[in-house]
């Protein structure tokens, strides 16, 4: 008989945060085909909790630098970092979709399951220390959100979104796997480490760089930045509001964590050829996104152009590089996820005429029918503008910052022109709420207890992250230390 | 050139294959009836199904197969390996098999497996 | 004799590989499919990925095959969905794309100096995977069935008819 094949260590503590949440998945699971059957309101709790133990989780193992399964999988602050905000956006989320859901009794299992599946897909990206690790966890974010974008079965609009993500995911994922199969035949390892040892003689070479461009296109795609944004448009309008708001928010973090490990990291060496790549990316992106969001009469479409507006100003954070770039965007995507969460989630309670509410039309005096709501929103679309003293601003001031400090002017130029043209979309809805009379039914609100509590918790993010910045900022830095080893 | 065997199995199963098709001509006597002509359809009329259209029911299956075959090509190496991975080995792919049960036990609980 | 084993199976996929886009039929032209991705396998093979080999053949030309089989008869087009392809013009653009992808084969090619840098001799047989999927890879592999359960679960959810 031949040798004992040696097994590797098992270090099931480096994954506890994604194992409490695939627990949930799995229990949320198992609860759906017990009775109760025909009602299925507390699976909703079941996911929150999940969420909130892996929020427990986080906050436990913070500080730790540990490596686990052959360096396949890496818990260090900037994991955690990430994980946090993921995990943040999904309690949200899940907070909006017990009341989105509920109001037309569409909850299910399978929703709550996939949810927690592709937050775990999510938290993998930014734990991933393997190339092999950052697809499959790609994979089954991915996946879970394809099927979530086509989850109201009765509108052709949702299985569209669906379709349509699918179909332009899927060509994505494949440049994403060629990109790492030239990264490996040039490197000869798939670990992020090694690449860089492996790659720091061969930087030159035509396959390194062919690889790092088509990874991304992947990653581009998942950021949806331009010319890799066609799908965002339809895909957060047909989707239901409550998974646009984690295709937004949760899926975009994921691709910036894994993104920036594997540039930073992995690709160091190519930083001349990636920076001048990401250059035109980021110019492109945000003038596009606020340019074509100018003419949208569809709220959740401006909202996605405005998303892709954002992506823009975050990949100057990447160009700009050192260590104050890349913390500036983790900065910005922690205001940018409770800004955008709490924007579509507040979108998700209003109705009108039995319809969803997603015209900016709609939105004509909501304001004096419902105050606390219009103020709300509108306080998330200031922030999104950049006013002071909210997130939105902060978050801008440290990246046109760092951008600047590195030397890149012309670029910081171009954002700060595109902040100006974005301010005119947002506060057009401004003006509908507070200076508009609805033609007809005017909108409705369904108050809640889980939605008023995440809609909260939202503007209390971001007047907080906005008043006292410092110590998430300095959170952010340090998050981003171990990157720079 | 490990792999002739395989190459000369390939070939056999052409040659009778090819025997079957060919040696009738040969051999047997050709009595052609209208009844012989038409395709066999076990007794369906064979015209009927570039008509109608195949259920969608059977997509859901195909998926469901393609899950699973992709399910037991890892238990392929893992079964060529599993003395020498002795107990960890066992337990991996426990763990393994054990989320696909989970999900196997879902479809089926949901009815996924019914035919309606 | 592995130079004309090579070009014998590389005819065969290329022929097939024609005869799938260039068939209406769509039946025939995933027979030829069937026999491409049988002769890709047959590639790999003559380069000693055994275990490729056979997950080519199990999965795509088995598994896959079926999917896409039912699909066309699911889909098999009825006399007033045949129009012209209002975007027939776009086709085109295959052809600059494909030069693209060729192109960018070359520049690899004539690009890439000395070996390529790798760190273990390439396993291919099952065995060899089967060592390295249950040890250095065994995070991977255990992330494997969660994303064929989340997969499960979404078919179920897309699929079945509302109740």
């Amino acid at each position: 008989m031949s040798p004992v094949v040696p097994p590797p260590a098992v270090a099931l503590g480096v994954l506890l945060p994604v194992l409490v949440v695939l627990a949930a998945a799995a229990v949320v699971l198992v609860l759906d085909v017990l009775p109760p059957r025909d009602s299925k309101a507390h699976l909703g709790g079941v996911a929150l909790a999940g969420i909130i133990g892996a929020l427990l989780a986080i906050v436990m193992r913070w500080g730790t630098d540990a490596r686990a399964f052959r360096d396949m999988v890496l818990l260090d602050t900037y994991a955690l970092y990430f994980d946090l905000v993921i995990c943040y956006a999904a309690a949200l989320i899940v907070m909006f979709s017990m009341d989105y859901l509920g109001r037309t009794g569409s909850e299910s299992g399978e929703y709550y399951s996939l949810l927690l599946f592709s937050t775990a897909g999510m938290m993998l990206m930014a734990s991933a220390g393997d190339l092999i690790v950052v697809f499959l966890a790609l994979e089954l974010m991915s996946l879970s959100l394809y099927v979530l974008a086509g989850f109201f079965k009765q509108r052709l609009t949702s299985g569209e979104a669906s379709m349509k993500y699918f179909l332009l995911g899927a060509f994505a994922s494949s440049f994403l796997l060629y990109g790492i199969a030239l990264i490996y035949g040039a490197t000869g390892s798939t670990n992020l480490d090694r690449i860089a040892a492996a790659a720091a003689t061969r930087n030159a070479e035509p396959m390194v760089l062919i690889g790092l461009a088509m990874m991304l296109v992947g990653f581009g795609f998942k950021i949806s930045s331009v010319p890799f944004h066609m799908w965002a448009p339809d895909v957060y309008e047909g989707a239901p509001t409550s998974v646009t708001a984690f295709i937004a928010t949760g899926s975009k973090a994921a691709a910036f964590a894994a993104m920036i490990r594997v540039l930073v990291v992995a690709l160091r060496g190519a930083q001349p050829d990636w920076s001048a790549l990401l250059w035109a990316l980021a110019a492109l992106t945000m003038t596009v996104g606020n340019v074509v969001a100018l003419a949208q009469s569809n709220l959740k479409r401006l909202l996605a152009y405005s998303s892709i507006a954002h992506v823009g100003y975050m990949l100057m954070g990447l160009v700009a590089g050192g260590g104050p770039g890349p913390g500036a965007v983790l900065f910005y995507l922690l205001a940018y996820t409770f800004t955008t969460v709490g924007a579509f989630g507040a979108i998700a309670l209003c109705a009108r005429a039995g319809e969803e509410a997603v015209e900016v039309s709609d939105y004509a005096g909501l304001a004096r029918r419902h105050p606390v709501l219009a103020a709300t929103l509108a306080l998330f679309f200031l922030s999104l503008i950049g006013i002071p003293p909210l997130a939105g601003f902060v978050a801008k001031f440290y990246l046109f910052g760092a951008a600047v400090r590195a030397g890149y002017i012309w670029l910081t130029v171009i954002a700060v022109l595109n902040s100006a043209v974005a301010a005119y979309y947002y506060l057009r809805v401004i003006v509908y709420m507070y200076m508009r009379e609805p033609d007809g039914e005017p909108v409705a609100v369904a108050p809640s207890l889980a939605g008023g509590l995440a809609l909260t918790l939202a503007v209390a993010g971001i007047v907080i992250l906005g008043l006292m910045p410092a110590p998430f900022a300095d959170l952010a830095q340090v998050a981003v230390a171990p990157l720079l080893r | 050139m490990t792999y002739a065997p395989m190459l000369m199995v390939f070939a056999f199963a052409a040659l009778v294959a090819g025997a079957l098709l060919f040696l009738p001509k040969l051999a047997a006597p050709r009595r052609l009836t209208p009844v012989k002509a038409e395709p066999f359809e076990c007794g369906k009329d064979p015209m009927e199904i570039s008509e109608g259209r195949f259920a969608i029911k059977f997509s859901t299956v195909a998926i469901f197969f393609i899950l699973i075959d992709i399910e037991l090509l890892f238990v392929w190496p893992w079964a060529m390996l599993y003395r020498r991975l002795g107990w960890f080995g066992f337990a991996e792919m426990l763990v393994f098999l054990g989320i696909l049960m989970l999900g196997f036990f879902y479809i089926w609980r949901k009815g996924g497996l019914e035919w309606e | 004799m592995e130079l004309a084993a090579f070009t014998l199976i590389a005819l065969i996929a290329l022929g097939s590989a024609l005869g799938l886009i260039l068939k209406r039929n769509a039946i025939h032209g995933a027979l030829f499919l069937v026999v491409n991705l049988g002769s890709v396998a047959a590639l790999y093979l003559t380069l000693g990925a055994e275990f490729l080999a056979a997950a080519q053949v199990i999965v795509y030309a088995g598994a896959i095959m079926v999917l896409f089989v039912f699909a066309i008869m699911v889909l098999i087009p009825g006399k007033e969905e045949t129009g012209p392809d209002p975007r027939r013009p776009l086709r085109w653009v295959a052809l600059p794309a494909g030069a693209l992808l060729l192109a960018q084969v070359l520049v690899i090619l004539v690009g890439t100096r000395g070996p390529t840098p790798v760190g273990s001799p390439a396993p291919g047989g099952v065995e060899a995977i089967g060592r390295l999927l249950f040890t250095d890879y065994l995070f991977p592999f255990e992330l494997t069935s969660v994303l064929l359960l989340a997969a499960m679960v979404g078919v179920l959810l897309l699929a079945r008819r509302r109740t």
